[in-house]
């Protein structure tokens, strides 16, 4: 085991595959020369040559769409959105053309490639370079999404998504590139984290508390607060958005019979409606409370500091949210 | 000038009437002192008579409806009479059809009625809370219009109707989480009995936990609850449902009083069980080398089965405002379990043999041990049978499994001296008690039932008969 | 409907060569020619009656009047080079060598079709001929050609790839930021605009200040126009496209300045506010691409009546059985509503959320 950053870990999982397959490739804006806008890709340039890793033009668009060219006759393209907000620029490649050319081609032609980038809120960044965008990706059929939390699931859930026949988006936490975790050394074998296997980061018996991304950590602080009260939060990660963990989500709930639902994204048809939808639908005789959701405010964000935090889901929030679930007042 | 007539008290213990039958229609002319009606009271029918004189103008009572002493049933005035200060308040503006609507509801209509010179039937309203859950709905419905009416809809008033002795909301609707809905329903809770915390009055987890917790824990044989709780019928020609008349429900009230909620009573037999250990003998021959072996208990089951077929009032459930009587036979058999006890039902027991029975005792029981078995497996039984005879227990006596009338209670089989035509013989001998629940089986109905039985014990081929 | 009868005035012997050759094609190339864009004009019309008629549902873009770009742009590639187009896909799918059977049946929404009847008219795809889609919103293949060029590049082969489009394309960011990636690093993809003249209803110079021709410029990207209606030409200019592109010249861009004679989509009208139905006529009648080259031929006497109507009765008989293979091709069955969503059903998770897996 060693202890790395998030960041260290996912150059990590870029280099071993890049190392393994000759048809990774690792393209985007300012990923080469100045070694990555958030120095996901430092020391790549070097190592794999200008061929594989690739300084692209500020044109979202064309180079996410050159990735599903370039992935439709079998090459496996990592492309970096310097942030995922910048892929909205890029969103009828990636929905019109990634997600559905499988299906429209009739199995013809697979897109195995992956988007990757950090997604979410930094700090005071102010509406447009602040938005968790899982919602706009998990919503089209064809695409899988995932979003580690912490430095172990962002290598191996990013090998695992490299690997895949299918477009995987990987979101980043942009404020998690310094979180330092444990992540099993390379000679310990190839470590990947399937998608679809959520992780239960908690254990608890009272309250479910299910999020993904960044703010698994405001969950887990959320819990550790609710445990010197005595209640006992049980934190799911689910990892992966798409393929999705419902038997995961269904046990916790079954066990809790409460369930809040976490996002660092906007409430409407968020992430968190198909969450609790699920869970209406197929744990429905468990639920001893109606299912609470935190998310950020339904605004955009702003930039003055006290107005951004009151935006963003916090602790104090999770920790009302599980109060009211358990009818504590 | 015009008359009203009230529900009248007409035995020393009677509080509420039943209407049978009406001897005038209304526009008929009505002297005073003639004949009006025609009430069953708690001991009898009796008579209704006028007590003034003019035409029947009003009549606020269906036949085959109930209404408390004091309460207002018909009125009497002069043919053209303005009478509308004597309805019920909202009567006038209501419909035909309403009104045959509160004339079937009967009771539950009453608290309408009430006018403000009637301030005793509010009294017999509290009264009497055997009787239907309308009235209660109604109660608890006034209360919560009253916490949410209140111009200072404040936490107070909120709290109020948190309070209320139940959850169910304006519109009768028993509020509770979906949980907390299976919960009480594995429990055998009511909903409506349970007091709910939550917002709005919601019954959540904590709150049947609660509940169940304060139930009597019923150690003794069957009971998971003591609320009825009728199961639904297979099919309408499989039961009877026998309404209740104003003596049984005075019987079912005062023993409840007296005695508890399920008012018990025991009879015990002491059967001679030589042909039945004979018979056992014989079948076990008959089944050698299937695997199956037939126990003293089945063939006290498939006796019990067959005696109740030919006594259905003790196959039978208390329903509140009902009995319910079976053609089918489905026992209850009582298994002790590790932490407590379950009882599996072998459903149609009337229809099997006894090797059939038999083997689904086993394959039940063992279930039961693992806990293992689905809701649909122990829940509706007719009528229970347990047993202690193995543990060496001679006789005892067994609590009623709700809303079931009846249960035996199995003793060891053991050689005894007994005599006989005056000389002392030694015979296997069985005692079985019945417990049986008074506002259904009365002493006379039990014991006719125990001598089928211990017929059918004492000579098996009675069974055949 | 192109005439095989009548004899359009002669156009004269300007291009006529040596005996029995025209322009360096030999007669058997040309009646190739010939062959190939009767076969796309008759697969059109047969569409246009089964569109007619309910066979067919949904948009059904034609491609009659512009036969000589797809088989000029297509034709000259190898099977491991690629080509890929718009919604207006069925006759460069035809021409990279996707069966007619395939393409009709897909039209009918049949099992048998392209892609089974998953994509319908819009959507045909060959990936195993190197026919990389029909794809559906104006522009969006261009990215994917760039894509394409950048992998045979990545790989270091030789093929090449030709993006078709229409001259409403070039208004897309899309087209902007692809022909400047595949400029920058030289990229092995021909993009052909049909410049048909009309984006639907609008001429092209109500929306764009230079013409075609001009629209790369920027970009770095060589320019090249051609006549559109004129086989030969495309042909023959594809051919020394595809030469240089194989060579490493990089990527090229051309103007096939073009006609549709139908409207822009089977739910469109031929003329109306946007042309006049004079305009048509008169293009019908003197550029249709079928009727110059025949003419041509007749001119160099290259070819018999009694030739054409052969060759025309033969692809009949192809188009014919093509519908009929159609027609008796079954729907898809209700389980491929599914299959095909993901190309990796993963073995943890859930991918469909309508509770198709309970």
């Amino acid at each position: 085991m060693a202890n790395l950053t998030y960041r260290e870990a996912l150059n990590q999982a870029l280099a071993e595959e890049m190392e393994r397959d000759e048809s990774v490739f690792l393209m985007g804006e300012e990923v080469a020369e100045y070694d990555g806008a958030y120095k996901v890709s430092k020391g790549l340039l070097d190592r794999f040559g200008d061929r594989r890793v690739v300084d692209t033009p500020i044109s979202e668009l064309g180079f996410a769409g050159l990735g599903v060219g370039a992935a439709m006759v079998g090459l496996r393209p990592v492309i970096e959105f310097m942030t995922f907000n910048f892929s909205f620029l890029a969103l009828d490649q990636v929905i019109n053309a990634a997600a559905k050319m499988y299906y429209m081609s009739g199995g013809q032609i697979s897109v195995p490639m992956v988007f990757r980038g950090p997604t979410g809120a930094a700090l005071q960044l102010s509406a447009q370079h602040s938005q968790a965008c899982a919602t706009w990706y998990v919503h089209a059929p064809g695409v899988k999404v995932v979003t580690p939390a912490t430095p172990a699931d962002a290598k191996g859930l990013l090998k695992a998504a490299i690997r895949d026949q299918d477009p995987v988006a990987v979101m980043e936490g942009e404020l998690l590139y310094n979180v330092k975790g444990e992540v099993p050394d390379p000679e310990d074998g190839d470590f990947i984290v399937p998608l679809g296997l959520a992780d239960v980061k908690r254990e608890g018996e009272h309250v479910s508390i299910i999020t993904h991304g960044p703010t698994v950590h405001i969950a887990l602080m959320a819990a550790n607060k609710l445990e010197k009260d005595g209640i006992h939060a049980e934190v799911v990660d689910l990892r992966s958005i798409r393929p999705l963990d419902v038997d995961t989500i269904l046990a916790s709930v079954r066990k809790t019979n409460r369930a809040v639902v976490l996002e660092e994204g906007w409430p409407f048809a968020g992430v968190g409606s198909q969450i609790v939808s699920i869970i209406q639908d197929e744990a429905f005789d468990h639920l001893d409370a109606p299912v609470v959701r935190v998310s950020q405010a339904d605004v955009p964000m702003p930039y003055a500091k006290n107005l951004e935090q009151l935006a963003k889901p916090s602790a104090d929030r999770v920790i009302a949210a599980c109060n009211r679930v358990l009818y504590r007042s | 000038m015009a008359t009203k007539v009230h529900m009248e008290a007409l035995s020393p213990t009677m509080e509420e009437g039943q209407l049978v039958k009406w001897l005038k229609s209304e526009g008929d002319t009505v002297e005073n002192g003639e004949l009006l009606a025609e009430i069953e009271t708690d001991k009898a029918t009796m008579e209704l008579v006028a007590r003034g004189a003019g035409v029947l103008r009003k009549i606020l009572l269906g036949e085959g409806s109930t209404a408390a002493v004091g309460e207002v049933i018909a009125v009497i005035g002069e043919e053209d009479e303005d009478i509308s200060a004597l309805l019920p308040a909202t009567s006038g503006k209501k419909s035909e059809a309403a009104d045959k609507a509160d004339a079937a509801e009967g009771s539950g209509s009453k608290k309408e009625d009430d006018s403000d010179e009637e301030p005793d039937s509010e009294e017999a309203a509290d009264s009497d809370e055997d009787d239907a859950s309308p009235k209660k709905d109604a109660a608890a419905k006034k209360t919560a219009e009253k916490a949410e009416g209140g111009s200072e809809s404040s936490d107070a008033s909120a709290d109020d109707a948190r309070s209320a002795s139940s959850a169910a909301s304006p519109d009768g609707r028993v509020k509770a989480s979906p949980l907390a809905r299976r919960l009480a329903a594995d429990e055998g809770l009511e909903l409506a009995s349970i007091q709910g915390s939550g917002p709005g009055g919601r019954i959540v987890k904590r709150d049947v936990e609660k509940a169940a917790q304060e139930a009597p824990a019923a150690a003794a044989p069957g009971a998971p609850s003591l609320a009825p709780r009728l199961s639904v019928p297979d099919s309408a020609d499989d039961v009877r449902d026998v309404p209740l008349t104003q003596m049984r429900k005075t019987i079912a009230k005062r023993l409840v009083e007296s005695i508890g909620p399920v008012p018990h009573f025991f009879l015990t037999i002491d059967v001679d069980m030589s042909r039945a250990v004979a018979a056992r003998g014989r079948v076990n021959a008959l089944l050698e080398g299937t695997g199956v072996k037939v126990s003293y208990n089945d063939i006290v089951l498939k006796s019990t089965a067959a005696a109740l077929r030919r006594h259905p009032e003790c196959n039978a459930h208390w329903g509140g405002d009902h009995i319910r009587q079976f053609n089918r036979v489905h026992l209850g058999v009582a298994v002790a379990i590790e932490d407590g006890l379950i009882t599996p039902i072998i459903r149609d027991a009337h229809l099997k043999g006894l090797a059939e029975i038999a083997t689904e005792v086993r394959e039940l029981a063992g279930r039961a041990r693992e806990k293992k078995l689905k809701p649909e497996e122990y829940t509706g039984a007719t009528f229970s049978v347990s047993n202690l005879g193995m543990f060496g227990i001679e006789e005892f006596t067994a609590v009623i499994n709700p809303p079931e009338a009846g249960i035996l209670a199995v003793g060891a089989l053991e050689e005894r001296a007994v005599v006989v035509k005056g000389e002392v013989q030694v015979q296997p001998r069985m005692k079985i008690t019945m417990s049986c629940d008074h506002r259904v089986i009365d002493g006379a109905l039990g014991a006719g039932f125990l001598r089928t039985l211990k017929a059918i014990l004492e000579e098996p081929l009675t069974a055949l008969v | 409907m192109a005439d095989t009868k009548t004899r359009r005035p002669s156009a004269g012997a300007e291009g006529r060569g040596p005996a029995g050759k025209l322009d360096g094609f030999s007669k058997e190339q040309l009646h190739t020619f010939l062959r190939e864009m009767l076969l796309y004009r008759r697969f059109e019309e047969s569409a246009e009656e089964a569109y007619a008629i309910g066979k067919i549902g949904g948009f059904c873009h034609l491609h009659i009047g512009q036969e000589a770009v797809a088989l000029g742009f297509v034709g000259p590639l190898r099977k491991d080079d690629y080509a890929l187009t718009a919604y207006r896909d069925h006759t460069q799918a035809l021409a990279k060598g996707v069966d007619a059977g395939a393409v009709m049946a897909e039209l009918y929404g049949r099992v048998g079709g392209a892609v089974g009847g998953k994509g319908g008219s819009m959507h045909i795809f060959g990936a195993d001929v190197g026919f990389m889609g029909g794809h559906g919103i104006v522009g969006g293949q261009i990215p994917l050609a760039t894509g394409i060029g950048w992998a045979i590049r990545y790989r270091g082969g030789d093929q090449v790839c030709v993006c078709f489009m229409g001259d409403a394309a070039v208004n897309q960011g899309a087209f902007w930021e692809s022909l400047n990636m595949a400029a920058i690093w030289k990229l092995p993809v021909i993009f052909v605009v049909e410049n048909n003249q009309y984006g639907m209803g609008t001429a092209f110079d109500r929306v764009s200040a230079l013409p075609v021709v001009e629209r790369a410029g920027g970009t770095g990207v060589h320019a090249h126009a051609v006549d559109g209606q004129d086989i030969l030409a495309t042909w023959r200019l594809t051919e020394q496209l595809v030469s240089d592109v194989r060579n490493g010249a990089g990527p090229q861009y051309v103007d096939a300045r073009t006609y549709r004679f139908k409207g822009h989509s089977m739910s469109d009208p031929v003329s109306g506010t946007y042309r006049s139905k004079e305009e048509v006529e008169t293009k019908k009648r003197e550029a249709d691409p079928i009727t110059i080259l025949r003419d041509r031929l007749f001119d160099a006497d290259l070819l018999t009546q009694e030739e054409i109507e052969k060759i025309d009765g033969e692809v009949r008989e192809v188009v014919d059985e093509a519908a009929r293979f159609a027609d008796e091709s079954p729907l898809p069955s209700p389980e491929d509503l599914y299959s095909h969503a993901y190309a990796e059903i993963n073995e943890h998770g859930r991918l469909f959320l309508d509770g198709r897996e309970r």
